[in-house]
């Protein structure tokens, strides 16, 4: 018997495959299937309002997925055989790398972790498809990332253990403890936090300077890997708004509760993108942008026009983006300085800006960076040239919430710590700023139990009581290899002999 | 507030005191000295007195600062958990008030740091 139409459409194929996969249960109650969809308050009367906007099937998206990943590891392929490291800008470019691969990649991994439990717990079935596709997306970018990163930790130190610093090292507990925070919340707190407060609102500051400043820097396997994920990106981007204008359109309800967790993730974030701030302005040798001018175009102008967007939901902008945005100008070089002083524990090496650089910077930060940084690094250059290269002996305070250290200072007052604290049921807590200090007022159960780095060292779980042990034997970071300055390190001489030069201090070379 | 959760949702502190073996923390805010990038977090014994705490974990935790050398600390302006606080050099650290957690600043008038801009 011949069939007419053996082809569905797209519209009865997408149809097909995802609305029609799910019924309406007869033996069982919802709220038993779907038993997190109701504790967080939020009111959904029509999850078939749910739009979405690519009418994605699985099978689409497996044959799509695949020719991109065919391209992308034959480009990589072609990198590790021409050499591609030998091409790039400067090797301090590699530290850029080496914190992307091990505070970035493990948190893909951990968003697909997050949108693979969220994708079962919707009783939408176009969410919970929208969920399983950026599960699978996201657990790629971990893999395609790492594979981009891999022929660099043949040559390079500090790339060899990533997934295993990211659950211990002091500085890594930032990012870990941000997707923690989000994957321990609710399914509509976790779409609020990841989807749109990270990737609609801030991913831009993540990618566009990692994958601009690759560009920048010669860098063609992290290029590649950025332009094969834009298209997954972009569809995470419509996913995040779309989430939000649902939620919003659904019940008038949910606008507070909405409210509260785009204050606390935009803040979240922002503390987050703080290492960023110095990749841009320190660790790329060719800059692409500055931090300031990056905060302007993709926060303060698209977040402006969004935020616009969503007063009519009765949704305002986040609370303390006036404290973010003048932090734009002093971001970067706060915590250049602070990784500078712990350059012990880091797989990453940290360095002095050369002179070219100090007078970027002097441009792109003309009210802040000759009055208040370039005196610290000229005091910081001539300590080095006496032999006294300075790194900090004790450990710092960390943030409660954050868990960056508490070297954040007042907005106007740019010498003065924003420190705050609090005693909460006879514990006292300490945080970075009145925001931090806020999201513990909120959820205080949730934060009282936070893994703090430097409190774990003194209570004895590391693996040793003093920094060297720990760094070695705990974080596996190579003492002498990996960590320290990146004038005279191994990474400085091995690129020095790949460009045929000879160090420029002998002495140094002899050690 | 706290935490919306499907379950009853109590966690013990991570860093009580009696996980430290004996010792407690104390912070450490040296402000316009931003050399150092944040309070000192230092692990200390509860019973060692105010001057030796000052002499044996103060003067080593600064000592790469060119202000440190100039710095009369004993004699210095005391903040103990943003109070005013006048410490006694001869008592333990405990019997100055000093509980675990606690944060002391300390300000040493006339010097504000390497080029006057509090770092």
């Amino acid at each position: 018997m011949a069939v007419k139409n053996k082809k569905l459409n797209l519209k009865d194929k997408y149809q097909y495959l995802t609305r029609d996969m799910a019924w309406e249960p007869s033996y069982q109650k919802k709220e038993d299937i779907f038993p997190d969809e109701q504790f967080e308050g939020i009111k959904i009367t029509d999850w078939s309002q749910w739009e979405d906007p690519f009418r994605l099937t699985m099978d689409a998206y497996w044959k799509y997925q695949a020719e991109k990943e065919k391209k992308l590891y034959a480009i990589f392929d072609a990198f590790a055989q021409n050499n591609g490291h030998q091409n790039i800008s400067d090797a301090r470019y590699v530290n850029a790398l080496k914190l992307f691969l091990t505070g970035v990649s493990p948190l893909e991994h951990a968003a697909y972790q997050g949108y693979a439990k969220v994708g079962r717990q919707f009783s939408g079935a176009g969410a919970r498809v929208a969920c399983q596709m950026q599960a699978i997306d996201e657990l790629r970018h971990s893999q395609t990332q790492q594979h981009a990163m891999s022929h660099y930790n043949k040559h390079f130190n500090g790339l060899h253990d990533a997934a295993y610093m990211h659950d211990r090292v002091w500085f890594l507990s930032v990012p870990k403890s941000f997707f923690d925070d989000a994957r321990s919340a609710g399914p509509f707190e976790f779409l609020t936090a990841i989807s749109f407060s990270f990737e609609y609102v801030l991913t831009n500051l993540l990618f566009v300077p990692f994958m601009s400043g690759a560009a920048y820097n010669g860098d063609m396997a992290t290029v590649t890997f950025g332009f094969s994920a834009q298209s997954d990106e972009a569809r995470h981007m419509t996913l995040g708004l779309e989430v939000i204008k649902f939620i919003l359109e659904q019940h008038e309800d949910n606008v507070p509760i909405v409210q509260r967790w785009i204050d606390k993730w935009f803040w979240r974030g922002f503390r987050l993108l703080s290492l960023v701030s110095m990749m841009m302005d320190y660790m790329l040798p060719n800059k692409v942008m500055s931090w300031a001018e990056a905060w302007e175009v993709y926060y303060e102008q698209n977040g402006g026009a969004l935020f616009k967007d969503l007063e009519r939901y009765g949704i305002r902008p986040p609370k303390y983006q006036d404290v973010a945005n003048d932090a734009k100008h002093h971001l970067s070089h706060q915590l250049w300085t602070t990784f500078y002083q712990y350059s012990q524990a880091t797989n990453f090496h940290t360095w002095i800006p050369e002179k070219e650089e100090m007078d970027w910077m002097s441009e792109k930060y003309p009210e802040t960076f000759d009055k208040y940084y370039r005196p610290r690094y000229e005091y910081l250059a001539k300590e080095a040239a006496a032999g006294r290269r300075f790194y900090n002996n004790t450990l710092p305070q960390l943030c409660q919430v954050c868990q960056v250290p508490t070297l954040f200072t007042e907005m106007g007052a740019p010498t003065k710590l924003s420190h705050r604290q609090l005693v909460h049921e006879g514990e006292r807590y300490h945080f970075c700023s009145e925001a931090c200090c806020d999201l513990f007022k909120d959820e205080p159960e949730k934060y009282v139990q936070a893994w703090l780095p430097v409190h774990q060292i003194y209570q004895g779980n590391c693996e040793g009581a003093d920094v060297e042990t720990v760094v070695q034997k705990y974080y596996h970071i190579n003492i002498g290899e990996d960590n320290f300055e990146y004038v005279g390190s191994p990474d400085h001489k091995h690129w020095l002999s790949i460009k045929g030069q000879k160090p420029a201090d002998q002495s140094k070379d002899a050690a | 507030m706290s935490v919306n959760a499907l379950y009853d949702y109590k966690f013990e502190p991570k860093d009580k005191v009696e996980n430290f073996n004996g010792m407690q923390l104390l912070y450490v805010y040296w402000p316009n000295h931003l050399l150092f990038c944040a309070p000192f977090a230092l692990l200390v014994q509860p019973d060692m007195t105010f001057g030796d705490f000052v002499e044996t974990i103060i003067k080593p935790a600064t000592a790469a600062h060119p202000d440190a050398a100039k710095a009369d600390f004993l004699n210095a302006e005391w903040l103990l958990n943003d109070e005013p606080f006048t410490p006694r050099a001869d008592a333990s650290l405990k019997d100055n008030g000093i509980d675990h957690k606690s944060m002391l600043t300390v300000t040493t008038p006339g010097l504000n740091g390497i080029a006057n801009v509090g770092y």
